[in-house]
């Protein structure tokens, strides 16, 4: 069911736009809709993560793995369990360019009645894939909305197209992408578990970029479209101007109201994991808590169970058991 | 109710049933749960919406606004905690944490799978304090809150041992012992605590430890010990109670004090502190290290803590020294100082007889066994006879807390290296940061739970047993009381043949006392030459 919708729910976004670009709807779907979803995107994002900061860390909580710093002949493990500002950001850039925790990754088996744990690393490397290649072409469709062309969006175009393989050369950023994301929809597929605990929210982005990436191709390969005319609408949206150019193919509409949509849907969705991650309190807190005090912004006075009421309520037994006492 | 053989427990099926997790009602089962929360005991301490009950009734008498008393507690939490928020909202449902749970690889219950523990109330964050799951409801990934999902909540949180494990393979760092914490507050609203917990936290506020041992009990039974140590060791020990101008406050869980095999890591505590001649005194006010407040909420673990500065600011003590437990340790590290601090009224930890300073400990002031036995042993201040272990083949089992919440992995691997001479490691993926939980964590260490605490503990034993076979393992080390009280059963019933045993009882049996007997016996009377025969 959950596969289903999302399925449908991507069609529809197709079919609508399609219907669109057909019956002329060209500003609405060049022009408006990328406005709209763009600031959806940016006021949704700000607000989620402004949302997440008004909450206070009460607690030190990192998750320690690895050795702390105790005794100086002991080696502390400087990243996996860091005590330093330096450290932490050191975990932060490992966890959030190269996924460190996912790189952990077991599986384990029962076999003949034993528990067998081995690494895990396809998920790992498929993640990996997916959201890099999503960063480059990210990046590479930067090209499309600046003249001159910054020459590091230059550099990464020609890497990412150095296959020399078609005519226009393909990206290996394409074929990376897709294969990120057929990895990651055919674990919820196969995987029993996996499968188990997905949801409408894990297919539907899963789809949406497929769609993305699927079109994306085909406009560079199947269906020519008039790059000179998108570049021109493209750099008018970025200049705040927005003409759209006649005669540059239907495909394009179906790419941009995918990415719009995408956009529109990322703040109020699990995408959010992108803003979340910099802020996960288990990863981006030192170690220190004993040599350093945490402040608790909300901490309040408690009642507790002072030694006075303690003594008051057993001072016959203390005395005969020969305890000090504070009053006699 | 009996404990089925490990030939059935140990036949687990991780895939789960085709029927979706929110369509599959929860179903109660003896053996898992455990008991409920005595109202008077949640009188005693003042907690709310105190109630008789049973799991296994359809109607828990909740209070009459039970769903606004839930919603109002969620409300608050996501204001006072990121970390709440965040792991209700970023999780992407990966699933790399699903078969890292000691309860999940135990039982195959498929709603003990880190992710689908939490979703189950995520879930109700989403159909609540979303726009899209207000709207679209269950495609949103939302759900209504019903009676039968606080039953659900309630039967899973009480399933879960926060121990980490989950967290640490998360690529988001999301710590579903966090949303356990978080969930049994929200249940303790309504009343909804385990007696297993709710009376040792009773105890421990009103007596003083968990155990419910008043002052002379107190005293008493360590000077069982200290007799003990005199037949065995030839010793004899005069630790003082509640003295006033000792240097150093010796803190440690009461069931070191009350229970078998903890009793002898208590009297490894005071041969150490005779053998080096510390100035320390034991407090039967502040006479509980561990902390069950911690399971039942935050405000509950401040106020049972609040005793261990309060004494010691009263015995004009100069630092703590902690014994070895896990949760514990979860809370002097993470959470004491912001709790309770700042300590200013004590100094800055330095050991009076190697002088090093723990500047780790430098705020908190408190110091963990561990760290203070490897630097004696590190500028040789003990005088050890490694081989009257020799008929020991030890491992060591990280726990859960002083590994991921903390980091404390080298230290007591230094100091069994140095005490025994036969040490061998678990596979690397059960130890140290991955280390697995005893099964029985987190206030889950009661009798009626029988089968979830096996089950639980169920990868633990199994790496237990892979050295027990490969290497004749024999014994199995630790330094947490909880996993003292639990393991042994654990053992039994998986591992047959290996004995558990705290570290500081390791030390002391190799300790070479001044003015000791033979040592023919070690901390449990058991004659140590027949012991090297078997073994
Ligand atoms: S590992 Fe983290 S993101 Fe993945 S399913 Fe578990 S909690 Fe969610
Ligand atoms: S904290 Fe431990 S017991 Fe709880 S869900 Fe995570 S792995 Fe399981």
């Amino acid at each position: 069911m959950a596969m289903t919708f999302s399925f449908f729910a991507v069609i529809a976004i197709v079919v609508v736009a399609l219907i669109g670009a057909l019956s002329g709807l060209h500003f609405v779907f060049g022009v408006i809709l990328p406005y709209a979803a763009f600031a959806i995107f940016l006021v949704g994002f700000v607000n989620k993560v402004l949302n997440w900061a008004s909450s206070p860390v009460p607690f030190r909580i990192p998750t320690t793995a690895g050795q702390q710093k105790t005794l100086p002949w002991i080696s502390d493990s400087k990243l996996d369990n860091p005590t330093t500002t330096i450290g932490v950001i050191g975990r932060m850039v490992l966890e959030i360019l190269f996924f460190r925790s996912l790189f952990r990754n077991t599986s384990t088996e029962l076999r003949s009645g034993n528990l067998v744990h081995g690494p895990a690393k396809w998920l790992w490397l498929f993640a990996l894939i997916f959201h890099w290649s999503f960063l480059l072409i990210a990046l590479r469709h930067l090209r499309l909305f600046v003249e001159p062309v910054p020459f590091l969006i230059q550099g990464i175009e020609s890497i990412d197209g150095m296959l020399q393989v078609g005519s226009p050369p393909i990206y290996i950023s394409d074929l990376l992408i897709i294969a990120g994301v057929t990895f990651l929809f055919m674990r919820r597929v196969i995987l029993p578990r996996i499968k188990y605990i997905s949801l409408a929210a894990d297919f539907f982005p899963l789809f949406l970029i497929f769609a993305i990436a699927a079109t994306g191709i085909l406009m560079r390969f199947v269906f020519r479209v008039d790059i000179v005319g998108i570049k021109t609408l493209l750099v008018s949206l970025a200049n705040f101007s927005p003409v759209v150019p006649d005669g540059i193919g239907v495909i394009f509409f179906i790419h941009v109201a995918l990415v719009s949509a995408l956009m529109a849907y990322f703040p109020f969705s699990k995408l959010m994991h992108m803003g979340g991650v910099f802020l996960s309190p288990t990863r981006n807190m030192a170690n220190n808590s004993r040599a350093v005090r945490h402040i608790n912004p909300w901490n309040y006075p408690v009642k507790f169970h002072h030694y006075d009421e303690y003594e008051d309520h057993f001072r016959d037994v203390m005395k005969d058991a020969g305890l000090p006492l504070e009053k006699e | 109710m009996s404990t089925p053989k490990t030939k059935e427990t140990s036949r687990i099926d991780f895939n789960p049933p085709s029927e979706g997790w929110m369509d599959t009602p929860v179903k109660i089962k003896p053996g898992i749960y455990c008991h409920p929360a005595k109202p008077e005991k949640i009188k005693d301490v003042d907690m709310p919406n105190a109630h008789s009950w049973s799991p296994l009734h359809d109607d828990w008498n909740l209070p009459e606004n039970w769903k606004e008393i839930f919603f109002e507690g969620m409300r608050e939490r996501l204001d006072k905690h990121r970390s709440f928020k965040i792991f209700m909202d970023i999780c992407v449902r990966c699933g790399a944490c699903a078969d890292k749970c000691h309860f999940f690889l135990g039982s195959g219950d498929p709603k003990n799978m880190p992710v689908v523990r939490a979703e189950l109330l995520r879930s109700i964050y989403r159909g609540e304090f979303t726009t899209a799951g207000r709207i679209l409801g269950r495609l949103a990934g939302g759900r209504p809150l019903t009676k039968d999902v606080i039953k659900e909540l309630w039967y899973y949180f009480f399933q879960c041992t926060e121990c980490r494990r989950c967290s640490l393979f998360c690529p988001y760092g999301i710590d579903t012992a966090e949303v356990t914490i978080i969930g049994r507050e929200l249940l303790n609203l309504l009343g909804l605590n385990i007696n297993w917990i709710q009376e040792p936290v009773s105890n421990c506020y009103n007596i003083g430890n968990h155990l419910g041992l008043k002052p002379h009990t107190f005293k008493e039974n360590i000077e069982y010990l200290v007799d003990d140590i005199e037949s065995y060791a030839g010793v004899r020990i005069n630790p003082t109670f509640n003295r006033k101008g000792a240097e150093i406050l010796f803190i440690t869980p009461s069931g070191d004090v009350f229970a078998d095999p903890g009793l002898y890591t208590m009297m490894g505590y005071m041969m150490l502190f005779e053998h080096i001649g510390l100035d320390y005194t034991i407090s039967t006010y502040a006479s509980e290290g561990g902390n069950f407040g911690f399971f039942t909420s935050f405000e509950m673990a401040k106020r049972l803590n609040s005793k261990m500065y309060h004494e010691a600011k009263r015995i004009g003590a100069k630092w703590i020294l902690g014994g070895e437990c896990g949760h514990m340790w979860r809370v002097v590290n993470q959470y004491m100082d912001t709790f309770n601090g700042p300590a200013d009224f004590m100094e800055e930890p330095v050991s009076p007889i190697t002088g090093t300073k723990f500047e780790n400990a430098k705020s908190t002031k408190m110091v963990h066994i561990s760290e203070f036995t490897a630097d004696l042993i590190k500028h040789n201040k003990l005088k050890l006879d490694k081989s009257r272990n020799d008929h020991l083949k030890v491992t060591f089992h990280d726990s859960c807390n002083p590994a991921r919440a903390m980091g404390m992995l080298e230290e007591p691997r230094y100091i069994i290296n140095n005490v025994c001479n036969y040490f061998y490691e678990m596979p690397e993926n059960t130890i140290r940061e991955q280390t697995f939980c005893c099964g029985s964590g987190s206030g889950l260490n009661a009798s009626e739970n029988m089968e979830i605490r096996l089950r639980g503990g169920f990868p633990r034993a199994n790496a237990v047993k892979y050295v027990h076979e490969k290497f004749g393992v024999n014994c199995l080390a630790n330094v947490c009381a909880i996993d003292r009280a639990v393991l042994p059963a654990s053992m039994d019933y998986w591992v047959p043949g290996v004995n558990v045993a705290g570290i500081s009882e390791l030390v002391a049996n190799a300790l070479i006392m001044e003015g000791e007997n033979e040592r023919e016996y070690n901390l449990r009377g058991e004659e140590i030459a027949s012991l090297k025969e078997e073994a």
